[in-house]
């Protein structure tokens, strides 16, 4: 039998997924040639906006030409398809190319809708949809000061973070009095305004642009109805899409009132053989913006040519979850009110800036629909309960309301969910999926990605693919494998119950006890690090040196040019003049370039290795310390002034800061540390979000856990409040070597208790209640550690044979040449060639 | 006219003292940077080329040393790349431009002494 000849009109994401599906189904059966408009090979358009958080078109490819030559694909870019003639089955292209087809497949997704505005032509006008668009934007930003979107919807907000990230002043106007009104409602609208505000984007509703015309200041001037203006450099309209069906209208396919090719259950179209997927497909007079549905169809599509017509399309559902510059935002099903008898649950935060409301069904049995502003974590559950029409507890309001005291809020179990709940909808991966990949084989985060793309889409399923994932390996008693590496067959923990123990003191010791080869960069570290918890040894000790990950090897943090920053202790954010002055005659005798950290101290960059020893000689004298800002310690106590001379400070948090930077400074631990102490509720230290968070209150201390910034913010939970300052060490003391015993490596303290059964209430039982019966050796732990508490820069400088590794050549006093600098803003910097392929490995 | 005859004399760089067990130096030879390791469990020494061309930096003899089955290697301390020590291959990639330059190295009564390959 000939091979079937599909071609597939369009190549973005659907279009793609059809191909990458109908080869995966019999590849011999298959001859497959697909045209494109644009001049490169599908790419994510979902993620398309990290373009200006430095991804390329390259690693938004969704595919490239090797893979299609590989799998006998036919490919034709820049070509545009213009004409079909059905009789003789060809398709005719603008460069005049013809193809014959068995099956044609229109894959031609939406262009986006620009309102006839007079004047929406010109340079610097543009839309939001293909890479080639992010670059005509990227240039006129280059030229820029002020840029207007038009339109408030989703894609309009993200195309006005594209603006904040190109650094112009961005503005929103929108036509309809709210946004993103299509999936919120006025409350879930006003707070993401008021959030959007905040960061600075200017927001303008209820604005219909009338003309466009030469600007006084600015290089345009919008005019708007109702008299007033907006003067602008540059302007993105994303006011709508509309679908791509140009073709079909021209050559007389059956097409819906407002566009949009109709389809079928299987996405057939009105003429035989042809079929219309994705964006620019209408099926029960519904066109689907999102990819999720698109992908669906190219399923559908595929099987039916396969001869499968059981797999049918039944439309999809459109709830969506997103950060839109910077705010969490979500809509589940139906939100404006229009289901009858619907009844509502509103929780509105004015302080903590959170909007959650929840539509249920006339019977408050089924949930109808929700909106989610600020605090999204709710979204998962929401959304299981409404695809799987499940019922609602007895009492729904719990599924909105903040948990108090830390508690989790009131949701069901992973197991709760049935087998067809779709867990991915980016990859179409339902609970049953996982389980049969478990079943499988499949035992990781990463297995699970590559045998089933669960989680490698927008990402937004990735928790809960990761909490059924482990509730499937538990329900089948595997032991999640939890070695740390090829060298040793144990976990963190247990390797650290063994070095406690069993009193191991250095990495060969541990090796012959219990592991194997040589060691490596993550068992070495993780190891040299437990020995530090312990046995608080000078690091440099020559059985440690070798096993000291980049920063703690030379104590200092190296730079990208091999150079390392200085970074002197200075508790609680406090210090003196002199002090100050000793800092800057350092920096200015060594050159380096000097700034105020993010931790409230000073660091000093550029310094070369043989300079440190001098560096810190000078900084020793004069009585600061080393800040461990390398090391996986104690980093920064902040604090605020508080009541010593703050008007509102009812404790004294700048004392009480001090006191506890220097208990537990140099004590290392899973990962590194943090703490905050605020004077007074107005919270001036950030504590909430710092591992201890402290809070003077009339009463007593409150005590916050586990807060953390960085790449996932998370605030502390509330351990405990109204504590004495004895209390406060007490309980400190216990938490933090409770942590130092049972933390993953590289565990921040967030992620170590939301890891932990049972949760802060567990915790609590062990440290208040001490439930665990190890309370005592918790703190005399913790006392032998300060007792061993060294400076290590101190004993390093004198030390003349650890200061022998201080020389850059062993065999020469010769210092690096290939450094080179360049002074900015009247400071120096590094010159650097460009790094290539930087990627951090791990 | 002096002829340069590197591929067949050792050069001394420092004494077998001079290296941290289980640890890296950089030593200054023949106007290059070469990274030397010296392993404590099996005594060999090993000498790579100390620019890491991930990170474009003279760092590797910086970095930590580790073993995965029987291959040794330096892991870069900027970006993690391991490079086998004994052929200078990345293991975290195959492109040529990846590979360090390696020399001979060997202990002569006390003395580490490094040669060009040959
Ligand atoms: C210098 C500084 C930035 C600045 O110029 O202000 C800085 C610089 C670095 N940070 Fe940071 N962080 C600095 C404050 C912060 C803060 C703000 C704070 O402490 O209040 C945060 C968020 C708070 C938090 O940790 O929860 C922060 C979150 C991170 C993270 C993300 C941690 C996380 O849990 O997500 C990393 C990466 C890591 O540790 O794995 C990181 C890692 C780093 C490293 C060590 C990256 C590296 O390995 O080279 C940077 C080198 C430090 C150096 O060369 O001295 N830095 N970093 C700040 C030093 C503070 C200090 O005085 O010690
Ligand atoms: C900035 C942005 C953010 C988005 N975020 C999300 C999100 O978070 N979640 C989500 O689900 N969806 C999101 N979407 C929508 C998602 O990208 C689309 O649903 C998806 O791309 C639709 O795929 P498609 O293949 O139908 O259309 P497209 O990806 O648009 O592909 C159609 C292709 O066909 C080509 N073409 C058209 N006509 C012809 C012709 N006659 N001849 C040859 N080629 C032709 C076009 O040039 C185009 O390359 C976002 C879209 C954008 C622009
Ligand atoms: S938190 Fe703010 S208001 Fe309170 S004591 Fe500190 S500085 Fe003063
Ligand atoms: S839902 Fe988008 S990756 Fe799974």
């Amino acid at each position: 039998m000939s091979k079937q000849r599909i071609v597939v009109v369009g190549n973005g994401m659907v279009g793609h997924k059809f191909i990458d599906t109908i080869i995966g189904n019999d590849d011999s059966k298959y001859e497959v040639i697909t045209f494109s408009e644009e001049s490169r090979l599908a790419y994510d358009r979902v993620q398309m906006s990290y373009f200006f958080s430095g991804k390329t078109a390259e690693d938004l490819a969704l595919t490239d030409a090797a893979y299609y030559e590989e799998n006998g694909i036919k490919f034709v870019l820049n070509d545009k398809v213009v004409d079909l003639d059905f009789d003789n089955k060809n398709v005719i292209t603008a460069s005049g190319r013809v193809e014959s087809y068995d099956k044609l497949v229109l894959a031609t997704g939406s262009y986006p809708f620009v309102p006839p505005i007079p004047g929406n032509d010109q340079e610097h006008c543009h839309v939001y949809r293909t890479i080639d668009d992010l670059e005509d934007i990227t240039k006129s930003g280059e030229t820029s000061q002020v840029g207007v979107v038009v339109g408030g919807g989703l894609l309009g907000l993200e195309a006005g973070n594209a603006l904040v990230n190109l650094g112009v002043e961005t503005h929103v106007v929108e036509f309809a009095p709210r946004l993103m009104a299509v999936q919120l409602d006025e409350g879930g609208g006003s707070l993401l305004r008021r959030k959007i505000e905040e960061l600075g984007v200017q927001v303008h509703t209820e604005k219909a642009t009338t003309e466009i015309v030469a600007g006084t200041e600015r290089r345009y001037r919008m005019n708007f109805a109702d008299g007033s203006h907006l003067e602008t450099d540059m302007i993105i309209f994303s006011a709508g899409i509309r679908p791509q069906d140009e073709l079909a209208r021209k050559t007389g396919i059956p097409i819906g009132e407002r566009g949009g090719i109709v389809i079928n259950n299987h996405c057939q179209t009105g003429v035989e053989d042809v079929y219309a997927i994705g964006e620019c497909a209408l099926w029960e007079n519904f066109i689907f913006g999102l990819v999720a549905p698109g992908y669906q169809m190219a399923k559908v599509a595929a099987a039916h040519m396969h001869g499968d017509s059981e797999t049918a399309f039944t439309g999809a559902d459109m709830s969506t979850k997103l950060k839109l510059l910077g705010v969490d935002v979500a809509s589940i099903g139906e939100v404006h009110g229009q289901t009858p008898g619907a009844q509502s649950y509103t929780y509105n935060d004015e302080i903590e800036q959170v909007y959650k409301r929840l539509i249920v069904s006339a019977d408050g049995k089924k949930l109808v629909g929700a909106v989610l502003v600020g605090d999204v974590d709710a979204y998962g559950n929401l959304l299981q309960l409404k695809l799987n029409d499940m019922n609602l507890p007895a009492n729904p309001s719990t599924l909105i309301l903040p948990s108090s005291d830390g508690e989790e809020s009131a949701g069901m179990g992973v197991d709760a969910l049935p087998d067809t709940a779709a867990i991915c909808s980016c990859f179409d991966v339902s609970k049953g999926d996982i389980k049969d990949a478990v079943a499988a084989g499949c035992c990781s985060m990463g297995e699970l990605k590559a045998s089933t793309k669960a989680a490698t889409g927008c990402g937004g399923c990735s928790a809960l693919a990761k909490q059924v994932l482990d509730n499937e390996l538990a329900n089948l008693g595997f032991e999640v494998k939890k070695d740390i590496c090829e060298h040793f067959a144990y976990s963190r923990q247990e390797l650290a119950d063994i070095i406690r123990v069993k009193k191991i003191k250095t990495f060969s010791a541990l090796l012959t006890e219990c592991g194997s080869g040589l060691g490596c960069e993550i068992c070495k570290p993780a190891v040299a690090n437990i020995l530090a918890s312990y046995w608080n040894d000078y690091v440099l000790e020559d059985e440690h040196v070798g096993l000291q990950d980049t920063n703690d090897n030379y104590l200092g943090n190296m730079q990208k040019d091999g150079t390392y920053s200085v970074v002197p202790r200075i508790p609680g954010g406090e210090v003196t003049p002199d002090g100050l002055i000793v800092i800057g005659e350092v920096a200015k005798e060594f050159d380096l370039y000097t700034k105020i950290t993010g931790g409230a101290r000073v660091d000093l960059f550029g310094a070369q290795l043989h300079q440190l020893p001098a560096i810190w000689k000078k900084l020793v004298d004069a009585g600061f310390e080393t800040g461990h800002a390398y090391g996986k310690s104690l980093r920064t106590v902040k604090s605020c002034v508080g009541s010593t001379w703050c008007r509102y400070g009812v404790k004294n948090s700048i004392g009480f800061a001090i006191d506890l930077e220097n208990r537990y400074k140099g004590l290392r631990s899973p990962h590194k540390v943090k703490f905050g102490v605020s004077g007074c509720t107005r919270e001036c230290a950030e504590a909430q979000g710092k591992d201890f968070g402290l809070i003077a209150t009339d009463k007593g201390w409150n005590l916050y856990v586990a807060g953390n910034g960085g790449m996932r913010p998370r605030h502390g939970d509330l351990f405990a409040s109204d504590l004495t300052d004895e209390e406060l060490r007490t309980y400190i003391d216990r938490i933090y070597m409770f942590y130092i015993r049972t933390a993953d490596r590289l565990q921040r303290t967030s992620v170590w208790l939301e890891n932990m059964e049972g949760g802060i209430d567990y915790l609590r039982d062990v440290i208040i209640n001490d439930s665990l019966n190890i309370n005592a050796e918790l703190e005399a732990e913790m006392e032998s550690n300060i007792e061993n508490y060294q400076c290590e820069w101190k004993t390093t400088i004198e030390d003349p044979e650890k200061l022998k590794r201080f020389k850059h050549y062993i065999n020469s006093n010769e210092t690096d040449a290939d450094l080179a600098f360049k002074v900015e803003r009247e400071q120096r910097f590094p010159i650097f060639k460009d790094a290539i392929e930087i990627k951090e490995l791990s | 006219m002096e002829i340069q005859s590197t591929n067949t004399t050792w050069t001394d760089i420092c004494s077998i003292n001079d290296l941290t067990p289980n640890a890296g130096i950089c030593a200054l030879f023949n106007e290059q940077q070469v990274a030397i390791f010296l392993c404590k469990q099996t005594n060999n020494v090993y000498a790579v080329a100390n620019h890491d061309p991930f990170g474009q930096a003279n760092v590797l003899s910086r970095g930590l040393m580790g073993s995965t089955e029987e291959t040794v290697y330096v892991a870069s301390p900027l970006y993690k790349q391991r490079f086998n020590l004994v052929t200078g291959e990345c293991l975290d990639s195959d492109k040529e431009e990846h590979k360090l330059k390696t020399f001979a190295i060997r202990i002569e009564n006390e003395q580490v002494q490094l040669k060009e390959a040959s």
